[in-house]
Formats: C-alpha cells, sequence, structure tokens
C-alpha cells in the first residue's frame, strides 16, 4: 500500500514540475491538477511494482533527494568538467593508453551501485563495462591507465577520482 | 540573440553529419551504436536550440520524449548484439 | 549581461559537442570513442541547455511571460534525462561490445577477458 502511494506522489509531482506556469492556482489550472491526479492514479497503479520494488522507503526522504542534487551540482560537475579537458586534449594529442581493470565497490545495495557506475562513467576517463553481480565489483575501462595500476588486481573506487570522495558521497545518498 | 541560437543549430547539424561518417564506415556494429548514439544526442540539444529559436515551447517536449526513446533503442540494439534478446 | 552569460554557455557546448564528434573519428577503437561519446556530448548538451536556461531566465525576468518559465523547466528535465540515460546506455554498448567480442585494441591491460578465460 505504502508503495502504491509513494509512486502516485512521485507521478503527480513530475507531472506538476512539465505541467508549471500553466494557470492561477499557484502556477497550475485546475483542470491540469485534476487531470495530473487521475492520470497519476492510474500510473500509480499499473507500475508501483516496478517503481518501488522494496518496502524500504528511505530514497522518499526529502533530504536524501537534496543531497542527490547538491551532488550532482557541485561534485559531479566539477569532476565532470576535470574529465573533459582531459579527454579534449586526448582527442587532440591522440595519446591513449586503454585498458580494462578491477574496481572495488563496496556499495551494498544495487541503487548505490547503478549510482557510482553512472558517476563512473561520466567522470575521469573511465567508463564502466561490466559488473560482477556477486561481489558488486566493476570492470572499468580507462582512457589512460596510470603506471601504478597496471599491475594492482583489484582498484579501490575512490582512486579513481581526484578531487572528491564520490564513493563517500553516494553512499551517504543511497544507503 | 536569435543569430546565436540560428548559427549554434547550424554548428550541431554539421556535427550530426561529421558523426554521420562514423555511422557509415564504422567497422563493427558497437561502432555504428555509439555514432547513433551522439546522433541522437546532438539532435536532442539542437531541439533545444530550436525551441528557444522559435519560441515554441512544445518542441522541449519533443526533446524530452525523443531523448528517452533514443535510449530505450540503444537498449534494444545493445541487448541484441550482446546475444541477450 | 545575462544574455552574455548564455551566449558564453552555449559556445563552449558547441566547442565540446564538436571536440566529441570529432573523438568518435579520431580515435583508435569502440571503448576510447565512447568515452569521447558519453563524456563530450552530454557535457557539451549540458551547456548548451544552460545557456538555453539562462536566456530563459532573462525573458522571464524581463517580459514576465510564463511560456519562458515552460522553457526552462521543460529543458532542465530534458537534460536530467538525457544525462542519465547516456551514461546507462553508454554502459549498455560498452558491455554489448565486450560480449560479442570486440577486444579493447590497444590496450595495456584487460582484467574482465582474463575473467572470462577462467570461465
Amino acid at each position: 500500500m505504502i508503495r502504491l502511494l509513494a509512486t502516485m506522489v512521485a507521478a503527480f509531482v513530475a507531472y506538476l514540475l512539465l505541467t508549471a506556469g500553466s494557470g492561477d492556482i499557484l502556477l497550475w489550472s485546475g483542470p491540469e491538477l485534476v487531470a495530473g491526479a487521475i492520470i497519476a492514479i492510474i500510473v500509480g497503479i499499473t507500475s508501483y511494482r516496478i517503481f518501488c520494488r522494496s518496502e524500504n522507503l528511505r530514497m522518499a526522504n526529502p533530504l536524501r533527494i537534496l543531497l542527490l542534487l547538491v551532488y550532482a551540482a557541485i561534485p559531479l560537475l566539477i569532476e565532470m568538467a576535470r574529465a573533459n579537458i582531459d579527454v579534449a586534449i586526448r582527442v587532440i594529442t591522440g595519446r591513449v593508453h586503454p585498458g580494462i581493470i578491477r574496481v572495488r565497490t563496496g556499495m551494498k545495495t544495487d541503487l548505490g551501485l547503478l549510482l557510482l557506475a553512472n558517476s563512473i562513467t561520466l567522470t575521469p576517463g573511465t567508463l564502466s563495462v561490466d559488473v560482477d553481480e556477486e561481489s558488486r565489483d566493476l570492470y572499468v575501462h580507462l582512457i589512460n591507465v596510470p603506471e601504478a595500476l597496471r599491475t594492482e588486481k583489484s582498484v579501490d573506487s575512490r582512486e579513481l577520482f581526484t578531487f572528491f570522495n564520490i564513493p563517500g558521497w553516494i553512499r551517504r545518498i543511497a544507503e | 540573440m536569435n543569430d546565436i541560437f540560428y548559427a549554434a543549430i547550424l554548428a550541431l547539424l554539421l556535427l550530426i553529419l561529421v558523426a554521420g561518417i562514423r555511422l557509415v564506415i564504422g567497422p563493427t556494429v558497437p561502432d555504428r551504436v555509439v555514432a547513433l548514439d551522439t546522433i541522437n544526442t546532438l539532435m536532442v540539444g539542437s531541439m533545444i536550440l530550436l525551441a528557444a529559436y522559435l519560441g515554441q515551447t512544445i518542441f522541449v517536449d519533443v526533446a524530452i520524449v525523443y531523448a528517452l526513446l533514443s535510449f530505450l533503442g540503444t537498449l534494444a540494439i545493445s541487448k541484441y548484439i550482446g546475444g541477450e534478446l | 549581461m545575462i544574455t552574455t552569460a548564455a551566449l558564453i554557455c552555449i559556445v563552449i557546448g558547441v566547442i565540446f559537442n564538436a571536440l566529441g564528434a570529432i573523438g568518435i573519428l579520431r580515435f583508435p577503437d569502440v571503448y576510447t570513442r565512447l568515452h569521447a561519446e558519453t563524456k563530450m556530448t552530454t557535457f557539451g548538451t549540458i551547456f548548451v541547455s544552460l545557456g538555453v536556461i539562462l536566456y530563459a531566465a532573462g525573458m522571464l525576468t524581463g517580459t514576465g511571460d510564463a511560456q519562458y518559465l515552460t522553457l526552462g523547466i521543460h529543458t532542465a528535465i530534458a537534460v536530467i534525462a538525457l544525462a542519465f540515460t547516456n551514461a546507462t546506455g553508454s554502459h549498455a554498448i560498452a558491455r554489448a561490445a565486450h560480449r560479442s567480442g570486440v577486444k579493447p585494441d590497444p590496450a595495456v591491460v584487460d582484467r574482465l577477458s582474463e575473467v572470462k578465460r577462467r570461465d
């Protein structure tokens, strides 16, 4: 029941975001609100099994969502900018030493692993290729493998980032 | 400002042609998928610019749906060439 | 003032998009091309959208037309959807490429192939 309700609220919020500025009750018009409520109920009933797989509702906590936005706006963007300048230089010079290495993540939940894999893909010269489902280890393609990492069997995920402790941020958001 | 939007849209369309070269010559199938993904991303960017250029907000909605559908297409092709479909 | 900021953002975005498109032509194999594609074009499109959002904010404060509020919010939603789906999509392409037998070439180290050979 609580899963159904959470899905409906999420769908309604998404609808409100998409129709902001349509009328004068705050920002929305009356018919939009009614239509949004009806659509949210239909979407909630049909998709709550997929949207909320577990009974655990920790991601509905507004504090975690706020933290996710802050994370996307500051550490992720700065790491992305650094990665892009790095790859831009490599596009121009054409100097690459690519390779696939194994990375220990230590994530306990699937959502944390998803966020970490996406962050790795968007940040410094790295790209998630495959995942070991049992140990939750990632196989990461590096565009330039440093000398120190070439012989190690597996690498800690913190060594991939330069300025921020990204795995720590993700653990705070998703676990 | 409108001239800037127009120039940016033209530049993005030119880049779509550049990515199209890789789509044509790509030696393996994943290469072509990468080129197609690039084209999709550039297309979303140019649709957003087009919405600002023409003052038609509805184009951004098209861009949202395009982004989500192109993601589905990429996933389907990837599953197919990975032998999981 | 805000128009100048929007202009600078759009120019940066187009430059990064251009480097991404050149990168997929220049790099030697699928995985390095994916690096160029995922990072550069996503970052470029984020900057282009940031420019449009700044433009919409400037027009909103200038004219007070609700249409520009819609433009800004929808652009933000589009770019969030794009950033998230692009990262996941490139992950799917890389996994499929490795499964279909396209090995990274050149590569200094490949732990994933070592694991697969042992199985």
